[in-house]
């Protein structure tokens, strides 16, 4: 069954998409540990950490389009998933300090110490093991998007007043973390890691593992959501996105559908914020923050909303082009951003992928019918 | 006497009220509709013809009355849209509503009776018996040719015959279809005349709203004459056709 169900995500551009991920999650590694520093094929560590980064964006823009561009849901508050996952890994993270803080506490991390508190919260209990960590990466923004979405979504809440309310969530989030009695660090939030797993979280070998396994995990979370939308229930979710009533009277429940692929989608983008944490070392309540799900939704509406691998593909073009902007005119990133989201939907409404994939297909029909012999009379 | 009517209906309504910020959609409004009947439901604009299938399919609650089925057994204002539909009633709506985005195909292969949850349909394969009723379905609404075509490409016609072809699918044992030839050609009113009598004949119970007077002649049977949100006047077309409210009421007293 489960064999049959991922077997359907593997159409024609998928299988691309899966064999150029795969091709990057070996290369790049390689090309950081095995070829020597003074070659031009040498990738320096940096830029294994960045493109580990653009990886975690692709999963959180695969997790968007998920719900945007197959069932209508434009959420604006999906960074928070993110970085609920994120907080998750990074109390893992700060657990395995141990007794190599500033102040040497064996249980209690720096901030807590800092801030007079005697005991661990309750809350933070368990974080200590990687296993339960992991769960609760998937877990907590998975419940967080299910009640929410259970509510919503049950009291039809949709367009534009359910973008509204996610902003406010992932703004009621970020104002709560940045509260130092929330026990997740206040306004610092969590940082000074040492060890995943045992490997120190600095070295070279790790960041390259990380590398591999967040393109890992941009490849699983492809495949699996492409095997929803092929399946009978992505038909469903398109069915809902254009004509919600109608699919209602034909006797499905439209809620149910709906926080299902909600919480799917949260736990996804929960995941990819868990391998976003260790790369760049910290995370604090700005990823909360609401400009950081909608430049989700502009790497989404780049690549091509309801594509998948337009979701991939907008989330690393324009986070490299954020890299290589800020380096160069770093004070004109945000008109460039903005520019570039007009110009998208004015000239690309399908984003790149889309418009790519429909001009194959024009030259798909227009092409045997101009090579087809007159028919004979 | 009322019990008795239910006990003997598919569907049932008695006396129901509905009013929107103090307009009153119904005033009353009772009809009863036994198992395999057609019926045609008239009346001008505003009569409530509407907001009478809102509050049989779940989408409006009435303020006041009954709403039944199945001989008064299942209570239809305590329900929501998608537990109706299961029970066995289909909607058509005014204007065609289909899946623009999928093929006439998938249009059907949605619409089509099988277990709605999402755990269900995420793993759910396409069965021979499915792509047989697929098939059968297609070739009721003359769209055999065109199945693997979006839906957005469908003539206007072809859209209405769809939407009566998804609710064939869903095996429903009351059709409710909402003027189902507005915008067609007098051939294509006919036929779909004819398709309405044949899915009546095979056992299910229709009610059709409709404007169009010589389709309702052409599908003759009973007509209920719906008028300010109560029943003006009921019987064969002809009846109605003669009686004198119904002649006031449609060309002005």
């Amino acid at each position: 069954m489960i064999r049959h169900f991922l077997e359907n995500g593997l159409d024609a551009r998928v299988r691309i998409a899966l064999a150029v991920i795969l091709a990057v999650a070996i290369l790049v590694p390689a090309a950081n540990l095995l070829v020597p520093e003074g070659s031009p094929f040498h990738v320096p560590t940096y830029l294994v950490t960045l493109f580990g980064k653009y990886a975690t964006y692709a999963v959180l823009a695969l997790a968007l389009d998920l719900v945007w561009g197959y069932c209508g849901i434009l959420s604006l508050g999906h960074g928070a998933f993110f970085a609920l996952g994120g907080y998750a890994m990074g109390m893992y993270l700060m657990r395995q300090i141990g007794t190599r803080g500033v102040y040497g506490h064996p249980i209690l991390p720096d901030f807590m110490v800092f801030l007079n508190w005697k005991e661990l919260p309750w809350y933070w209990y368990g974080f200590d093991h990687f296993a339960f960590a992991m769960l609760m990466v998937v877990l907590v923004p998975g419940l967080v998007a299910f009640v929410f979405g259970w509510f919503a979504f049950r009291s039809r809440v949709t367009g534009v007043y359910l973008s509204i309310i996610t902003q406010a969530l992932t703004y009621a989030l970020l104002l709560a973390f940045f509260r130092n009695d929330m026990g997740f660090g206040g306004n610092n939030g969590l940082t000074d890691f040492k060890d995943i797993v045992g490997f120190n979280v600095q070295a070279r070998g790790t960041r390259a593992a990380l590398f591999f396994l967040s393109c890992l995990l941009v490849a699983g979370g492809l495949l699996l959501s492409a095997a929803i939308v092929n399946s009978k229930l992505g038909k469903v979710l398109v069915a809902i996105r254009d004509a919600e009533s109608r699919t209602r009277f034909i006797g499905y429940r439209v809620a149910t559908y709906k926080a299902f692929v909600f919480t799917v989608s949260a736990m996804l983008a929960g995941l990819a914020g868990a391998l976003y944490v260790p790369q760049v070392g910290i995370i604090n309540p700005s990823e909360f923050s609401p400009a950081n799900s909608i430049e989700a939704v502009i790497w989404v509406a780049v690549g091509g909303r309801g594509t998948l691998v337009g979701a991939v593909v907008g989330a690393v073009t324009v986070n490299w082009g954020k890299t290589w902007f800020t380096g160069v005119l770093p004070s004109f990133w945000l008109f460039a951003l903005g520019g570039l989201f007009v110009l998208v939907t004015l000239f690309l409404p399908k984003g790149i992928v889309g418009t790519w994939s429909e001009w194959r297909a024009k030259r798909k029909t227009a092409t045997p019918a101009d090579a087809s012999p007159a028919p004979a009379e | 006497m009322t019990e008795a009517l239910a006990a003997n209906s598919l569907l049932y309504l008695d006396d129901v009220k509905v009013s929107f910020d103090g307009f009153k959609a119904l005033k009353g409004l009772s009809l009863t509709i036994e198992p395999g009947e057609m019926r045609a439901i008239i009346g001008p604009n505003g009569a409530g013809k509407t907001t009478m299938m809102d509050c049989i399919t779940g989408k409006t609650r009435p303020d006041e009355g009954e709403v039944s089925f199945e001989g008064g057994t299942i209570d239809l204002t305590k329900l929501d849209e998608a537990t109706i539909a299961e029970l066995g009633i289909g909607r058509k709506f005014q204007k065609p509503t289909v899946f623009e985005s999928h093929t006439v195909e998938d249009n059907l292969y949605l619409a089509l009776k099988s277990d709605r949850g999402p755990l269900a349909t995420l793993f759910h394969r396409l069965s021979g018996a499915e792509a047989a009723r697929i098939d059968e379905l297609l070739a009721t609404i003359k769209l055999t040719g065109r199945r693997g075509d979006l839906a957005k490409n469908l003539s206007h016609g072809q859209k209405q015959w769809l939407e009566i072809g998804m609710l064939l699918a869903q095996e429903p044992k009351l059709l409710l279809v909402d003027e189902p030839v507005a915008g067609m050609t007098d051939a294509e009113t006919m036929e779909t005349a004819a398709l309405l009598r044949e899915i009546n004949a095979s056992g299910k119970s229709v009610v059709v709203v409709e404007h169009d007077m010589a389709f309702v002649r052409e599908l003759g049977v009973k007509v209920t004459v719906l008028h300010e949100g109560g029943v003006l006047s009921e019987g064969s077309i002809d009846h109605v056709a003669n009686d004198p409210r119904v002649i006031e009421v449609y060309l002005g007293r």
